[in-house]
């Protein structure tokens, strides 16, 4: 089956190609597909008799495989997690929403703030920066809650020797070896040449967003250049349902990821 | 062309529709309202003109066969996924003018916004056409001259009402003509009945400004609004659901997807993985509600949602209206906008 059947709410299959464990409950599912897809798109994992759960795509193969970051939270995912292996097929909807286009900014200067899950839907995005050939003007700000939180570990030591990373964690047990503190902390320091023509993205919990979107406007950067991803309840991806909407727009069809300048009034 | 027809003559109309089509119309329920003994008017199928309520505006509006509030999608079991059937008859629905104005905004979200359709409500839309009820006066509440939905030229294949010995109908669709003419007792050029003036006027903002999301004037409705919903689900043009899996075997092998009516006054609406959860007060989501019905649904397709049945009004186990929401929302808006005008001075 394609991803684009007659009937839209009918899922299609996909392997389990593999599945990376970052905490206990957090894994990567690596999920096999080969159609078109953005970071920052999202796909409905569906699960017959259990219900579908939005996840954001962290991480893309083209051509072969989509990357699926899930936490063990609910029905849906808890299903995934007690009775799907590497080899068994899953059932999935998608992709859907805009996601970034990863050509805006790859030139020049650009800084990717990313609090918690929301590194997932940024990861495809720092990957690319890694490989720009100005990768030391590439700042990257990843926050984890505490040291088990943290998610891609292995991506992390590798984007570390590519471009500016900074990795922190809101707090940890005594003898830490690391950054402690949010990642608004980091924002002042960032080394940039001309903050006025410096894109950003922003992703994360909300309170995280606005107060990282501030520290970047303080540094000069102007409200165009920065993109935010919002996280809502996305319950058809097909905008029908009706429960992504804040104000005009529909998060699962105009967003997920919005500038900033254009999406600062969307209030919920 | 109009025609005049007998309470006989017109059932026999409906006898020869009901060959080819369902026949869906509002009804009187007789006790089965929401306090015990009291009436209700929602829709269900007919096949005479006897039990065709005309004489009062229904509670509930025609959309239960378009968006059910419980539709089945689809059945699971062990490995297979199937399509639930569907009726495959064709159906008459029996509307007025406003309601015929909310299955255009039913159409625009199921079937306009984003670039597929709906693949359940195409099914069902396709086998639907329209009978208009005329509306010779205006009910308590209603308010579509304000909303420019009491007039309805086009959509249906004819109309109908109640006269003082009979009723009248105007066919347009040329191939009922003949069914038509067949048995009425006369024939006389006019149109469908229409009002044109309610006793309820509301005045709908043409902007609204940012600052209006933090004003005042929303915050009586935390106190006064219990978020149950009837609101949503009375209205014609709300189309919220919710998708929900369930089984029927405690093994869990066999068990069906179906998707619910939803709505954002109630609790859950928005709540994502993890617990997070927005517009958790009532004034938040009378807000929400109100802004999309009167500003936002506009924005986003260039006209607005609401369409002034008033059933929202009429429902509310509160009291709290809709059009008086509205109208004050447009004394807010001009009192901004003057507080700027003088700021600017
Ligand atoms: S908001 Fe109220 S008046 Fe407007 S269409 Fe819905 S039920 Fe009718
Ligand atoms: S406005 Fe009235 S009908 Fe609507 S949720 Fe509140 S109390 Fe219920
Ligand atoms: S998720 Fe259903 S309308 Fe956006």
């Amino acid at each position: 089956m394609s991803s684009h059947n007659a009937n839209p709410y009918i899922p299609f299959a996909s392997q389990i190609l593999e599945i990376v464990s970052h905490t206990n409950r957090e894994h990567t599912f690596r999920m096999a597909f080969t159609g078109k897809v953005k970071p920052g798109q999202f796909f409905e994992v569906s699960i017959p008799k259990y219900g579908e759960a939005p996840i954001s795509v962290s991480g893309i193969e083209p051509g072969v495989s989509v990357d699926l970051t899930i936490r063990n939270v609910g029905r849906v995912t808890g299903e995934l997690f007690a009775s799907f292996g590497v080899g068994s097929t899953v059932l999935l909807r998608g992709p859907y929403g805009n996601g970034f286009d990863v050509s805006l900014y790859e030139n020049g200067e650009c800084v990717v703030v990313a609090g918690g899950t929301g590194v997932s839907p940024v990861r495809g995005v720092i990957e690319h920066l890694a490989h720009t050939t100005d990768a030391a003007d590439k700042h990257v700000i990843v926050g984890f809650r505490s040291p088990e939180d943290m998610l891609f570990r292995a991506d992390l030591e590798r984007w570390a020797q590519a471009l500016d990373l900074t990795v922190t964690v809101d707090g940890a047990p005594e003898g830490y070896v690391g950054n402690v503190g949010l990642v608004t902390k980091y924002i002042p320091t960032l080394e940039l040449r001309d903050p006025a023509t410096t894109t950003a993205v922003v992703v994360g919990p909300p309170a995280m967003m606005r107060f990282s979107v501030m520290g970047l406007l303080e540094r000069g950067l102007t409200e165009d250049h920065i993109w935010v991803s919002q996280e809502r309840r996305m319950c058809c991806g097909l905008g029908k349902c009706g429960h992504c909407r804040i104000g005009e727009k529909y998060v699962c069809l105009d967003g997920p990821v919005f500038r900033y300048d254009l999406s600062k009034d969307m209030i919920d | 062309m109009g025609f005049e027809l007998s309470r006989e003559g017109l059932d026999r109309v409906l006898t020869e529709l009901g060959e080819s089509y369902l026949l869906y119309a509002p009804v009187l329920k007789v006790g089965e309202g929401r306090f015990t003994d009291a009436d209700v008017v929602r829709y269900d199928y007919v096949s005479s003109v006897e039990q065709i309520e005309l004489a009062h505006k229904s509670d509930y509006a025609f959309k239960e066969l378009l968006t059910p509030l419980s539709e089945t999608l689809f059945f699971f079991t062990e490995n297979e996924c199937k399509v639930a059937d569907a009726e495959a008859r064709k159906v008459i629905v029996f509307l007025r003018a406003c309601d015929l104005h909310a299955v255009k905004r039913l159409d625009q979200m199921y079937l306009a916004n984003g670039p597929q359709e709906d693949w359940f409500y195409r099914r069902v839309r396709d086998r639907v056409a329209f009978a208009l009820i005329g509306c010779p006066e205006s009910f308590d509440n209603c308010f579509c001259c304000s909303m420019d939905t009491n007039v309805a030229p086009e959509g249906w294949l004819f109309s109908l009402e109640q006269t003082d010995d009979g009723y009248r109908c105007v066919v347009a669709d040329e191939q009922l003509t003949e069914v038509f003419a067949a048995q009425a007792v006369g024939e006389a050029a006019f149109e469908p009945a229409h009002v044109s003036a309610n006793d309820t006027v509301v005045r709908v903002p043409e902007s609204v400004p940012v600052a209006i999301y933090q004003h005042s004037m929303w915050d009586e409705y935390t106190a006064r609004c219990i978020k149950c919903g009837r609101c949503t689900i009375s209205c014609p043009t709300c189309t919220c659901y919710t998708m929900q899996d369930v089984f029927y075997t405690d093994n869990g092998c066999v068990g069906e997807r179906r998707r619910v009516g939803a709505s954002c006054m109630i609790d859950g609406y928005t709540n994502v993985a993890g617990g997070g959860q927005y517009r958790r007060t009532a004034c938040e989501r009378i807000r929400f509600k109100v802004l999309h019905k009167v500003h936002d649904f506009r924005k986003r397709f260039g006209y607005d949602m609401c369409v002034g049945c008033g059933r929202c009004d009429d429902i509310c186990p509160e009291y709290i209206s809709f059009a008086a929401c509205v109208n004050k929302l447009a004394d807010a808006v001009d009192a901004l906008a003057a507080q700027e005008v003088s700021a600017d001075e």
